[in-house]
């Protein structure tokens, strides 16, 4: 395996972690040796979690913060570089009648539009801690990843040369599922290659689990830490286009993985729930749960994502209704 | 032996399904004599925003039935409605305190003028809309179209024939409703939304909220994804105040109707809430 060759950071601690070379059986011993999960009680701790009662001015600060870690996304087929421009236009001035809006932290496109997301947001373009918008792209064969190797290290590079800040990727589940754990640990260690710049930088990995797949929460967690191991930057739950997708107990998991590895190494891993989540009452159910397992640190663009599309608009109804004390409706916001 | 009653519990009805408020509130339902009937559902204003959401779902389906069928669906309601008529007599007779005979007539009203909007349902755009003449080679053809969402205050000092007054009227055209029915006399209303339920009208079309309408129809009234209003039974209410609301975002408004003849049958109620909308096509294909 090429893989082998690699020597990387992420792949030197990741050998000291594990003991060994990440080959199907050091991962498998490492990954099974891991804790089963408590379904019943992490299930029940999520519900808990989503039962706060968030009003007035700490619903309002939640609204902004909401809109400030949205991927904003489009991934359709039917996706043209006007739909890409008329999502930019929405990413910068989500709600055109009161300018106190935040901007989205990024806009998530298909590779091949993100010359025209860097071309849309023109200045504009940047890190969202700076108040700008990143452009992030996804890749490896979107939404399946069944391809070669070499055409999803391609499709990244591509993605990465036009100008995307964040690469979206999904890991082979079937591998995955068939205990090829050293296969796919390579290929997301190869992609995080794929990502680097010419400037010596490197795009923001983030590594789509696909927990709707992976059937058992025992598999989240190990493909939270294969992913991380791997050298992921984020963990992202479902690419949207299975059911089900990001739901509030998987992400908890998650988010405990990302606490579990700060422990061990110090480094801050990002997460990112996506599909499903539709309301802003879902959406601070999220708040809560990544303030209450990883702490509020985690509330910021490098470190917590929603990836929604028609979340926004419901942010910012409710947005609305708090600045105007009555209820808005869905004619006073662009369709999208 | 003796027998253990079994109290109905009356809840909302909201997007085809019945619901407690969200609140959980309930208030006391009292006969005329002022015992105590039954407790019902005491909405709050996220009640009425959720019976929003659901009435703007339904739109769609609702106005895109073809009339003909809108009207098959409406008339099947006073089939139903047929069938309860002991119920719903059982509950006038202890909400409003009148003779057996005085609620069986009311009944049978109610059930008569839902019929008769009914017959209108594929009727009354022949009516309302035109033909018009114009000085070119060009049909011009105006029809009515549903305004859409319409929030309804029922008339409060009856119960079952001020609801259906008002709430068949807005149907006819495709319209769906949200109504907040009389507070003394909330009983039939929720047991015609089980008809409902039970009909082929569409979940979200009619939704039904019990409790204060001076606590409900001001959010009703500044609602933005709300239509139309229908005050038929607000004189009791700042009605002045919910117009203005109402003005804020452009509503429909009909104004508060007292007495007997308060939402009597008209033509007029059912193009209340429609818009007309005005269409050229060319003559050249002939």
């Amino acid at each position: 395996m090429s893989g082998s060759q690699l020597v990387h950071p992420a792949r030197e601690r990741a050998v000291a972690i594990l003991g060994g070379d990440p080959d199907d059986a050091t991962l498998r011993r490492y990954l099974h040796g891991i804790p089963g999960v408590d379904a019943v009680g992490l299930e029940q701790r999520a519900a808990g979690l989503g039962s706060r009662s968030i009003k007035t001015t700490s619903k309002q600060w939640a609204l902004d913060k909401i809109i400030e870690l949205i991927d904003l996304t489009t991934l359709e087929g039917a996706d043209t570089p006007g739909k890409v421009r008329s999502l930019v236009a929405k990413a910068l001035r989500p709600d055109p009648a009161d300018a106190t809006t935040p901007r989205v932290a990024a806009v998530c496109v298909y590779g091949d539009m993100v010359p025209h997301a860097v071309e849309a947001l023109g200045a504009a373009h940047g890190d969202p801690d700076d108040g700008l918008v990143s452009v992030a792209a996804v890749a490896t064969a979107f939404p399946s990843g069944r391809s070669s190797l070499a055409i999803k290290l391609q499709d990244t590079a591509d993605a990465v040369a036009a100008g995307a800040d964040e690469i979206d990727m999904v890991i082979d589940r079937g591998a995955f599922l068939a205990g090829r754990y050293g296969q796919v640990f390579d290929e997301i260690a190869q992609v995080k290659e794929a990502c680097a710049r010419p400037d010596g930088t490197s795009a923001s990995l983030k590594v789509i689990l696909e927990t709707g797949e992976l059937n058992t929460y025992d598999n989240v967690r190990r493909a939270s830490w294969l992913a991380i191991l791997a050298g992921g930057d984020f963990i992202k739950t479902s690419t949207g286009k299975v059911q089900p997708a990001a739901t509030l107990p998987v992400t908890l998991l998650m988010l405990e993985v990302v606490r579990d590895w700060h422990r061990l190494t110090g480094q801050r891993i990002g997460v990112k729930p996506a599909g499903g989540i539709r309301s802003s009452k879902d959406a601070i159910k999220y708040l809560v749960t990544v303030a209450e397992t990883v702490g509020e640190e985690w509330l910021q663009p490098h470190l917590f994502r929603y990836g929604a599309s028609s979340l926004l608009n419901d942010v910012l109804m409710q947005r609305r209704k708090t600045t105007s004390g009555h209820y808005s409706g869905p004619d006073y916001l662009t369709i999208d | 032996m003796s027998r253990l009653a079994v109290p109905k519990t009356y809840k909302l009805a909201i997007g085809g399904k019945f619901p407690r408020s969200e609140s959980g509130r309930t208030y006391e339902v009292r006969t005329a004599d002022g015992s105590f009937l039954a407790n019902a559902a005491k909405a709050s204003r996220k009640d009425a925003r959720d019976a929003v959401v659901a009435a703007r779902a339904a739109v769609k389906g609702w106005s895109g039935a073809t009339a003909y069928n809108r009207g098959q669906v409406l008339y099947r309601i006073a089939e139903l409605l047929e069938g309860r008529r002991a119920q719903f007599a059982d509950e006038i007779v202890a909400l409003e305190g009148v003779t057996r005979a005085a609620a069986t007539a009311q009944v049978d009203e109610a059930i008569d003028r839902w019929v008769w909007y009914a017959g209108w349902a594929d009727k009354f755009a022949q009516v309302a809309g035109n033909a018009n003449p114009v000085a070119g080679p060009f049909f011009n053809i105006s029809v009515p179209e549903p305004t859409g969402v319409v929030a309804i205050i029922a008339p409060q000092d009856s119960s079952l024939v001020g609801l259906v007054s008002a709430v068949a009227p807005a149907l006819v055209a495709g319209n769906a409703v949200v109504v907040v029915a009389s507070e003394a006399y909330p009983l039939p209303a929720i047991s015609l939304a089980e008809v409902l339920a039970t009909s082929d009208v569409p979940g979200g079309v009619v939704n039904t909220l019990t409790g204060s309408p001076a606590e409900i129809a001001p959010w009703l009234a500044s609602h933005e994804d709300v239509n139309a209003l229908d005050l038929v039974g607000a004189g009791a209410l700042d009605w002045v105040d919910l117009e203005i609301a109402a003005a804020d975002t452009l509503k429909r408004v009909l104004r508060p109707e007292q007495g007997a003849d308060a939402a009597a049958p008209s033509l007029d109620r059912i193009t209340a809430f429609t818009e007309t909308k005005t269409v050229w096509h060319t003559k050249s294909m002939i």
